[in-house]
């Protein structure tokens, strides 16, 4: 059975349709990379299937592990194994990343009938995700991303991932902003993630990206629908052409 | 008869049947109940009272009677007689303009329960000054009487020159009743002096309080005035600077259902190279209502004067209120004073990244709450009041989402 299947979805927001038909199947292990220009709908689609509220999703359907993704609030997806990184981690400030972090796990291991972890197990299990992302151990006790540098955020985004472990994860440009060494790190701890039992979606504006994670599927989005597929031969045809092509493609298509 | 006179005709029988308090006192009593009958109660179109409506106190008959009182005192304190006190008591917080410093000021010491402290000079105290005022349910609710019950309590703290402590009122209740409150704090030049207010009346009770500080020379005075509880709640604190004075007024006020808070605070820079720093955090849920009102006065000759204002302001349903207003009055040339107010909701986008992480969302809510409140409460030195104040509001918010 596929983990995740995507049925002719379509979102918007506002009056602005933003997904206008996506299809798209991800079975356990796979990882599936969705590149695409600029407004093509990506970090939508990645936002959609969190449940963020923002966009209305007016046709289609999402089912996830068997069960209507779309009828469950965003806590219970995360509960059930989805995990976004976000492009833009938020801040809050008056809550440390700590206490964040142990309510959070603490929450997703209960609804899995998982035994919730006291202090002194969850500190150890942290400390070893962190050295794994290479991260400062007083970034604990900072408020959730408050003050953090772009890179120590995206860091956090796949430190709180590899601690939480979920079954899809979705990275959403979790590349943009990092230098060669930060993206080598990030890059290192979502390798470390991959099983045969956990999918992931690697949304990326480039190829650089999946030089380091190396995707099983690339899909392109353009205009809200997905214009072509293949393997991972398929970001380097675009890191070549650019994706003027597809736009291109895109516009005739609109013109029929 | 005059509605005036009317409300001052209910206080008259209840004056006169205090036993009477030894000379000064009385004379400060009687000219005190004299100016409350020519001024009678505020209403709204007084521009310091435009947002508190006090009409529900003014029409009620009410019953002087004292709260129950805890004091706990460090070693080295000095408890005064009232009646020993002439030279400070009554001498900062005026009457002749305001209604309630004028009625407490008319019930000064009744029931013998007025409180005076002095810390003496150059003293450092480590513990804190413990003050508690409470209002016990079945004072409150006695069956025998059908007037409510009023309580006058009377503060005055004498912290000499370079002495250092800490001071903690509080004020609290069960039942239907008015809080009548006036403290007097004189800080002395060089003293160091941190005082807290923990307001957690009765739900249903009537709170108003006027603080008047004076603060010396190069003194360093810091207020927390943490309002939880009440059901008509107005706090005034003055602060007068003198030269070299640090001054800060911080504030946490939390109001649901219909309670309604006012905090009114003064900052008057009468001196140079003072500086004051204010910080009032409200969270408002439900039909509640807050005001702020910060006046900072820098007078002619206070130059060099630093001060910095800040509300911030929570808002979590469609039908709280709140009325903010800094009023600026700048005499002198050579200063540097900024404010600022906001009114905010709880931020969508931290609420999706929490609940994202499977946090639930009236826990993601009360979470994003308490943070808001919580740099006011990482300002309280006194470990063990942040320790109950986090419970306090931890409760508070949990109880309030379910």
């Amino acid at each position: 059975m596929s983990l995740l299947e995507i049925k002719d979805l379509h979102a918007k927001v506002g009056e602005r349709e933003i997904l206008r038909g996506i299809d798209l199947t991800i079975n356990p292990g796979e990882v599936h990379a969705i590149m695409g220009p600029n407004g093509s709908g990506k970090s939508t689609l990645a936002q959609v299937l969190a449940g963020r509220e923002l966009y209305v999703v007016t046709s289609g359907e999402v089912i996830y592990e068997g069960q209507d993704l779309l009828a469950m609030s965003p806590e219970d997806r995360a509960r059930a194994g989805i995990f976004l990184a976000f492009q833009y981690p938020v801040e809050i400030p008056g809550v440390s990343n700590m206490y964040f972090l142990k309510a959070a796990l603490n929450t997703v291991r209960k609804s899995r009938g998982i035994e919730e972890l006291d202090a002194f197990d969850f500190l150890s299990l942290v400390k070893e995700k962190m050295k794994l992302m290479e991260m400062d151990q007083t970034l604990l006790n900072r408020p959730v991303n408050t003050g953090f540098s772009g890179g120590e955020k995206k860091r956090n985004e796949i430190f709180q991932m590899a601690v939480l472990e979920p079954r899809l994860a979705i990275l959403d440009e979790t590349d943009s902003g990092l230098d060669i060494d930060a993206l080598r790190t990030v890059a290192g701890g979502v390798n470390a993630l991959r099983d045969p039992e956990r999918s992931m979606i690697v949304v990326t504006h480039y190829q650089r990206l999946l030089n380091y994670i190396v995707p099983d599927f690339v899909h392109v989005l353009s205009e809200g629908r997905i214009v072509k597929s293949g393997g991972k031969e398929l970001a380097l045809e675009l890191e070549e052409s650019g994706y003027s092509g597809f736009e291109d493609e895109e516009e005739a298509v609109g013109k029929v | 008869m005059t509605a005036v006179t009317e409300q001052i005709g209910r206080w008259v029988a209840e004056f006169s049947r205090q036993e009477p308090a030894g000379p000064w006192i009385q004379r400060l009593r009687e000219s005190a109940f004299q100016r409350f009958a020519e001024i009678g109660f505020p209403t709204t179109h007084d521009e310091e009272w435009r947002f508190t409506n006090v009409a529900a106190i003014a029409r009620t008959t009410f019953r002087a009677g004292s709260p129950d009182k805890l004091l706990c005192t460090p070693g080295g304190v000095e408890e005064l007689d009232p009646s020993d006190a002439e030279a400070h008591l009554g001498h900062d917080a005026a009457f002749d303009r305001n209604a309630f410093v004028a009625l407490n000021t008319a019930f000064l010491n009744h029931q013998v329960s007025a409180t005076v402290l002095r810390i003496p000079r150059g003293m450092v105290l480590e513990e804190p000054i413990e003050i508690t005022y409470e209002v016990a349910e079945d004072v409150a609710c006695d069956p025998q009487e059908s007037a409510m019950l009023a309580v006058h309590p009377r503060t005055l703290i004498l912290v000499g020159a370079n002495a250092q402590c800490t001071i903690v009122e509080t004020y609290k209740g069960t039942g239907t009743y008015f809080t009548n409150a006036v403290t007097e704090i004189v800080v002395g030049d060089g003293a160091v002096v941190d005082h807290y207010k923990i307001q957690q009346e009765d739900s249903r009770a009537y709170h108003i309080a006027t603080m008047q500080v004076q603060i010396g020379r190069s003194a360093n005075f810091s207020s927390h005035s943490i309002s939880l509880g009440g059901a008509l709640v107005r706090n005034d604190v003055n602060a007068v600077l003198s030269e070299g004075t640090e001054a800060t007024l911080n504030g946490l006020y939390i109001a649901n259902g219909t309670q309604h808070i006012d905090n009114h605070t003064v900052i008057d820079h009468a001196k140079p190279h003072g500086t004051s720093h204010e910080l009032y955090k409200g969270i408002l849920d439900d039909q509640a209502h807050a005001v702020f009102n910060g006046r900072i006065i820098v007078r002619k000759d206070a130059q060099k004067t630093d001060s910095k204002q800040t509300n911030k302001n929570l808002v979590l349903s469609d039908e709280a209120v709140i009325d903010t207003k800094p009023e600026l009055q700048i005499l002198a040339d050579d200063v540097r004073c900024t404010h600022g107010a906001t009114i905010g909701q709880l931020d969508a986008e931290s609420l999706f990244y929490m609940q994202s992480r499977g946090i639930g969302k009236s826990d993601a809510r009360n979470l994003l709450t308490y943070a808001f409140a919580q740099d006011v409460v990482d300002r309280v030195k006194v470990q063990s009041l942040r320790d109950s104040l986090e419970r306090i509001l931890f409760e508070k918010f949990h109880e309030h989402a379910h």
